[in-house]
């Protein structure tokens, strides 16, 4: 008798700490979602329940000839795409050379570039903002994503040459042996069987333009070719209180799609991840 | 080709005389009668040497002087094309050893009366032999580009006279030496910025990223619980915080916490008729900046030592029942170790984001409050410091001097870490 209502407490207790949780989770995201449903521009009037909730701010941001939010969806979806692909091929390529075959530089050529990445690149954007002057790359996607990809590189070959290392060698030998060429090899019977951490990678490659405001803020100079987190983070940063109920307008169109594709996703993820660093 | 057909008529090839040869890139190839390779080899030399030559010896020129003359040389551009010129070289001399090496292997191949293959055969060899390395030359190049040329770039501003007072176009750089280090450990107002910011950049990469550990432990193993139920719903909602981009969830926690209109203070803690300063108090700027780390860190925590919670055996607990364990035994010695050593260099790598954690400083408040007497703010970590002294007051040579400090910390420790990682002990065979 004493040891079920002790259990109940406990179970009782547990289900406590996770109401706390989920208060502490989703009372920001609520504030945010109920910000963006406020009429009127200021925080200062703004409740957590709105008396009339109006979609005006989402309205403004795609109507509004002020507003040039529905250009940024689509540059970033452009840099988004092509830094996804590009990653997704250099990656899976790099990953399989490094894992399969033996060549000067092998052992230590990837653990080179991700200790140097260790240094801070911030200073760095400097010295990216000239050599993208020089070769006159500068403002454009292709400098941009051409960052995005190659920066990502060490972190992503390593996390699919890890998951790779755990696939046994006998299945690309026994190809090999019936006369198929190390592109086929790759293409045929590795791609596929890699396929869980690939989409990771291919997902955050996709992910990473939508987070990232640094990088476009040095190299994008026109306003036309924004995209969304440094138009976002421009148009907040003027008036930070002003614009703030249009702000977070604009963030909840981005946050939702990435957050539902993210937990739809979550478990091919988690176990992607777990398993490229782990083992890797 | 004929004569390559018939090895043994001329007079067995010198392996030295090959690679002394090759010296002239080509001349050996075309000794040890490969035709096509030397003449392809020769030209390629020659082609190179014209093209790129001179602008590669001006390139290493312009880095030495960085410029004589202010209206017509920028040292910055000098600058640029002197640290490509000498990756060029490094290049260039690698394949210029190559060719030798070729040269001499292929002679000691024509000693042992190998033959020499056919054209096309030597192609398919190459396809065969070289794959990885044309893979790997490529995206080595564009690496060194975008990583190396960068590091090396801010390596060599940190020797240089570069900030605000002198700045090119109008001025010309010099090399200085280590002054911009000396002053940064003698200068009070250096070293004072210097100690604070290394002191909460401390601080703040072990409290935020242990207590991120620390809960998402403590809700993984309570979540675990058999008796709890729900438990998709449960570790859906708590995922949520990882899920919604964080650059966007920083700054609407930099609108909640605002001191005068912000959520926190208007809606929660006026009802304990608290106004907190979260902005403009050094303390309590960093208790506010911790508590969104842990928000917005634990939920990849979470997820990892959820999914090794659901590997353990449970054998093992069946074990320690029957031994009489009890349950903060069985957590210490089963559930404790193995949630660590499986996650324990993700773990690591959580410690080094937060290190270098720029995004969620700068969005909240861009390292302020500032503090009297000091360049930095007090919620400034090294890596938002750096920010500010390069984009905001252009002091580009004491930037790039700390950056070389921080990231010889940063990359010692992950050194340290990535040996001790198995796929690093695994790769000699």
């Amino acid at each position: 008798m004493g040891r079920t209502l002790r259990s109940k407490l406990e179970v009782s207790g547990i289900y406590l700490v996770v109401l706390i949780m989920f208060a502490v989770i989703l009372y920001p995201l609520l504030w945010a979602v109920s910000i963006s449903l406020n009429p009127g521009t200021s925080l200062y009037s703004a409740k957590l329940i709105p008396d009339n909730l109006s979609l005006e701010h989402y309205r403004w941001l795609f109507t509004d000839p002020q507003s040039d939010y529905g250009l940024w969806y689509k540059n970033t979806i452009i840099v988004a795409v092509c830094n996804a692909v590009a990653s997704v091929t250099m990656v899976s390529l790099l990953a399989y050379v490094f894992s399969r075959f033996r060549f000067t530089g092998r052992k230590y050529g990837i653990y080179t570039f991700l200790l140097l990445q260790m240094f801070p690149v911030l200073m760095g954007m400097v010295a990216i903002y000239l050599l993208l002057n020089l070769v006159n790359l500068l403002d454009t996607f292709t400098g941009l994503i051409l960052i995005y990809a190659v920066g990502g590189l060490p972190m992503n070959v390593f996390l699919v040459k890890g998951y790779l290392d755990t696939i046994p060698r006998d299945l690309d030998e026994s190809a090999t042996m019936d006369g198929a060429g190390h592109l086929t090899v790759f293409f045929r019977i590795l791609m596929p069987l890699t396929a869980p951490i690939l989409a990771v990678v291919g997902l955050f490659t996709f992910m990473a333009p939508f987070m990232d405001f640094l990088t476009p803020r040095i190299i994008l100079r026109s306003p036309e070719k924004y995209t969304l987190a440094l138009g976002l983070y421009n148009f907040i940063n003027d008036k930070f209180s002003n614009n703030f109920t249009i702000f977070a307008a604009g963030t909840i169109l981005i946050a939702v799609p990435i957050a539902t594709v993210f937990l739809l996703l979550q478990r091919f993820l988690i176990s992607g991840l777990a398993d490229g660093a782990t083992k890797g | 080709m004929q004569k390559a057909l018939q090895p043994k008529a001329g007079p067995l090839p010198s392996p030295s005389a090959a690679a002394a040869l090759s010296i002239i890139p080509g001349l050996g190839q075309l000794y040890n009668r490969r035709f096509i390779k030397g003449v392809l080899f020769l030209m390629l030399a020659l082609s190179l040497a014209a093209s790129i030559g001179a602008w590669t010896v001006h390139g290493i020129e312009g880095l030495i002087t960085l410029g004589d003359d202010p209206n017509q040389d920028d040292s910055r551009t000098l600058l640029t094309e002197g640290i490509l010129s000498v990756l060029l070289a490094i290049v260039l001399l690698f394949s210029y050893a190559f060719n030798i090496k070729d040269a001499y292997r292929d002679a000691v191949r024509r000693q042992d009366g190998e033959r020499i293959p056919s054209v096309r055969q030597a192609f398919h060899d190459s396809y065969d032999k070289g794959f990885p390395y044309f893979v790997v030359v490529p995206s080595f190049i564009l690496l060194a580009m975008v990583v190396i040329f960068p590091l090396l770039f801010m390596v060599a501003l940190a020797f240089t006279n570069y900030s605000l007072y002198n700045s090119p176009p109008a001025k010309l750089l010099d090399w200085v030496g280590w002054i911009n280090f000396k002053e940064l450990f003698t200068n009070p107002i250096w070293t004072q910025s210097l100690v604070s910011v290394v002191t909460w950049t401390v601080v703040w990469t072990l409290v935020a990223t242990s207590l991120q550990i620390g809960l998402a432990m403590l809700l993984a193993v309570l979540v675990n619980d058999n008796r709890v139920r729900f438990k998709k719903l449960i570790r859906t909602i708590f995922i949520l915080p990882w899920a919604v981009p964080s650059f966007m969830t920083a700054l609407v926690f930099a609108a909640m916490f605002n001191d005068t209109f912000g959520a926190i203070n208007m809606q929660i803690m006026s009802k304990f008729g608290l106004m907190v300063p979260w902005l403009t108090d050094p303390a309590w700027a960093r208790v506010a900046i911790i508590l969104i780390q842990i928000w917005l860190g634990f939920p990849y925590v979470f997820t990892l030592f959820t999914g090794v919670l659901q590997s353990i055996s449970k054998d093992w607990y069946e074990a320690a029942e029957v031994d009489g364990g009890s349950r903060w035994q069985k957590f210490r010695f089963i559930t404790l170790p193995h949630i660590l050593f499986a996650t324990a260099p993700l773990l690591i790598m959580q410690y080094s984001f937060n290190f270098n954690n720029f995004n969620i400083i700068f969005l909240f408040n861009k390292g302020g409050p500032a503090v009297p007497g000091q360049s930095a703010g007090a919620t400034d970590i090294l890596i938002s410091w750096v920010y500010n002294l390069t984009f905001t007051d252009n002091n580009y040579k004491m930037a790039a001097a700390i950056s070389i400090i921080m990231g010889l910390i940063v990359a010692a420790f992950a050194f340290y870490q990535f040996r001790k990682t198995r796929s690093f002990r695994e790769e000699g065979y």
